[in-house]
């Protein structure tokens, strides 16, 4: 890591965010269980496995098409544990508050955070809130926290893609980010573009429950789905294969991205997940993924190739052939 | 919901129909080039040069406009961003583009308050809530763009705003394709032709380039069936010994293009000569305010002329601009210049020869 400040695209995810993880968080902190990087870390703790995750929310605007920033929290942290193979049941919430942010706008998201953990079957059982003074944050950060037993015979990592494994993908994609954005810009839509912020551990627990071996599960969040099938690729030391023609996303959202140049394989998603699933089982798991109420659009969208190890690549439309590569830093929009 | 100009422009079928035409029709080796940054990109995210027969290069020209910025045009932001009381209003690219010293994000993360707009409006709108404040906006882009800067110093005036200014760095097309073409060792069999500052200009804009080179030269959309069409007619410009000048983009250039567009980019702006990086000195190939608004001029409201400072040593980007060199062959590629430490601009903004080949090919 050679820069002397820290700069905003070390925040995005991309491969800027992972060389401030590698070279300086992760040899600070150096053991096996944050080597993995994983959502989230499991721990074995006599005997029983556990998972447990964390993860802090700074959005801007709190409120946004579909949500805010509260049950974005919640549900974030429900799917992190959810993506480990676990089923969440208890949280934690931090609370950092701009002195001066109006109680109501507080109590509002503290309702809907209720509502999204009621929703969900977890209890927010522990918690801390701090006020700074005006200006020191930006009207609330949110950080939360979550643990969750992983059933023994579980083994579910981004390290464990094998070639020939089917991807899935749970849904729509970019829609989180473009609301965000669209919601921030102040673009109007004849179609109001809603986050898709959701609580995937129904989903999560109809497939580990059912007879399909499940390798990967991630959500594609910050970074989007792009960087996260590169991660998934380096992690398992695979290639991997996607056809854009299978790449569900709603019109709306690929037209906002082809005005303002962007590129959804790399905007944030924020109620989806990927499965990587032994082919014999893939039609089964899309069957149960089909089932639950956030997996209606569900599709299989490409597979694990044994060539290429630690790389991404796309079979576009037209039939030709590229590679995705990791988002660098933060996605800019375009100038003409 | 399928997107109007967008789906049947990627339709899968068709675009077998056009490889196959180009696959039966090309025999001799072509290298064509794309003048427009968002044609790179474009060739790029769809895979074309996949799909083409051997014999085709596809070469990334000048039409990026963060890319041809010059280094003294850098420094002249990042100058902007050290003086008080300024608010540097920029596109989004910009701010990552290495200077001779800084960059705009690197001052940005020091304290300096830099902001990243999407339009000369978001600017204005800055200057006019901001009115204890100079505002400048970095201005580049080519004739697509600087229709609407002109338009926000028009609207400046209309708001009496005097804390606004643009510092022009923006480019006209046509004199760059003359340049390549006078450039000894360009070779460039074709013309891929930049699609939204033909909106503006026309068609009628490069007739005076293609009669001097009679050079085959096709105008293109952006979508992947746009592309592999203006591929084709060149293609079969060159088989046939016949260069015509052809406007493949017709749902959206005509002739003459946009007038009013046009109107308004010459009531505030006058043609200049300017520096292209990489490239050097292009007569009349800039634009500038008009003497009449040169309180809008941030050059001379501020009495900003940075020296050319040489560029950073090895940064194969001028040859790189116009054909000469493919990213492969600089040796700072993916050693010294990645987009994680940019040393030149092309590898910086995501239209980018370098950027687009590092992340795709």
């Amino acid at each position: 890591m050679i820069e002397e400040k820290v700069l905003l695209d070390h925040g995005s995810g991309g491969k800027v965010s992972h060389s401030m993880f590698s070279d300086l968080i992760l040899p600070l902190f150096e053991n096996p269980e944050l080597s993995k990087q994983d959502d989230g870390a499991t721990l074995d703790i006599k005997g029983t496995k556990l998972a447990f995750s964390t993860d802090s929310y700074v959005v801007d605007p709190i409120f946004f098409p579909g949500g805010n920033i509260g049950d974005l929290a919640v549900n974030g942290t429900i799917n992190d544990i959810s993506m480990c193979g676990a089923n969440p049941k208890f949280i934690s919430v931090g609370l950092i508050i701009e002195e001066g942010l109006p109680v109501k706008d507080l109590k509002k998201i503290l309702e809907t955070m209720a509502i999204a953990a009621k929703k969900a079957g977890v209890k927010i059982v522990t918690g801390d809130t701090k006020v700074v003074p005006k200006g020191k944050a930006d009207k609330i950060f949110i950080n939360t926290s979550g643990i969750g037993v992983i059933p023994p015979h579980i083994d579910v990592s981004g390290s464990n893609a094998k070639p020939g494994d089917k991807i899935i993908i749970s849904g729509t994609i970019a829609d989180h980010g473009i609301a965000i954005l669209s919601s921030r810009e102040g673009l109007k839509f004849d179609s109001e573009i809603k986050t898709d912020s959701a609580p995937l551990n129904g989903m999560v627990q109809s497939i580990i429950q059912s007879e399909c071996d499940i390798h990967v599960l991630r959500d594609p969040t910050r970074g989007g789905l792009g960087t996260t099938l590169n991660e998934i690729a380096l992690q398992s030391g695979v290639g991997i294969k996607i056809q854009e023609q299978s790449l569900p996303i709603r019109g709306a959202v690929q037209g906002t991205c082809e005005l303002l140049g962007f590129d959804p394989l790399y905007i944030a998603n924020e109620g989806k997940l990927i499965a990587f699933v032994p082919e014999k089982y893939a039609t089964k798991a899309l069957e149960l993924i089909h089932q639950d109420e956030f997996g209606k659009d569900a599709v299989i969208i490409g597979e694990v190739t044994k060539e290429n190890s630690g790389k991404v690549f796309l079979k576009t439309r037209i039939g030709g052939l590229r590679v995705i590569d990791m988002l660098t830093g933060e996605q800019l929009p375009r100038i003409c | 919901m399928a997107l109007k100009y967008i789906e049947e422009y990627r339709d899968g079928t068709l675009a077998r129909a056009i490889i196959k035409k180009i696959q039966a029709v090309s025999k001799k080796k072509l290298r064509l080039m794309e003048v427009c940054g968002t044609h790179t990109m474009s060739i790029f995210r769809h895979g074309i040069r996949s799909v083409l027969p051997e014999g085709i290069s596809l070469l990334s020209g000048p039409g990026c406009p963060v890319c041809v910025t010059a280094q003294k045009d850098i420094d002249a932001f990042v100058a902007f961003s050290r003086l008080d009381n300024v608010i540097v209003t920029t596109f989004g690219d910009l701010i990552k583009v290495p200077g001779s010293s800084s960059s705009l994000g690197k001052e940005k993360a020091g304290g300096a308050d830099v902001r990243i707009v999407y339009s000369v409006f978001d600017a204005v709108n800055i200057a006019r809530e901001n009115k204890e404040k100079e505002v400048v906006f970095c201005g580049v882009g080519f004739e697509t763009t600087i229709p609407t800067i002109a338009a926000g110093i028009l609207m400046g005036i209309q708001e009496k705003l005097d804390n606004f200014s643009i510092y022009s760095a923006n480019k006209l097309t046509p004199p760059a394709l003359a340049a390549l073409m006078e450039t000894d060792g360009v070779k460039i069999d074709g013309f891929i032709l930049p699609g939204h500052v033909s909106v503006i200009t026309g068609t009628n804009a490069y007739r005076d380039t293609f009669e001097n080179y009679n050079i085959p030269s096709v105008i293109s959309g952006f979508e992947p069936i746009d592309i592999l069409n203006a591929i084709l007619l060149l293609i079969q410009q060159n088989e046939v010994g016949k260069p015509a000048l052809e406007n493949g983009y017709p749902r959206a250039v005509s002739d003459q293009g946009n007038e009013k567009a046009k109107l308004i980019m010459n009531q505030v702006f006058e043609v200049c000569n300017a520096t292209w990086r990489g490239i050097g000195d292009i007569p009349l190939s800039g634009m500038s305010p008009k003497k009449e608004y040169e309180k809008f001029d941030a050059a001379i409201k501020f009495g900003m002329d940075m020296p050319d400072m040489p560029e950073p040593k090895g940064c194969a980007c001028g040859q790189i601009l116009m054909g000469l060199k493919t990213p492969e062959q600089c040796g700072l590629y993916k050693k010294k210049c990645t987009p994680m430490t940019p040393v030149g601009p092309c590898m910086v903004s995501s239209e980018g020869s370098c950027a687009a080949f590092y992340r795709y090919a």
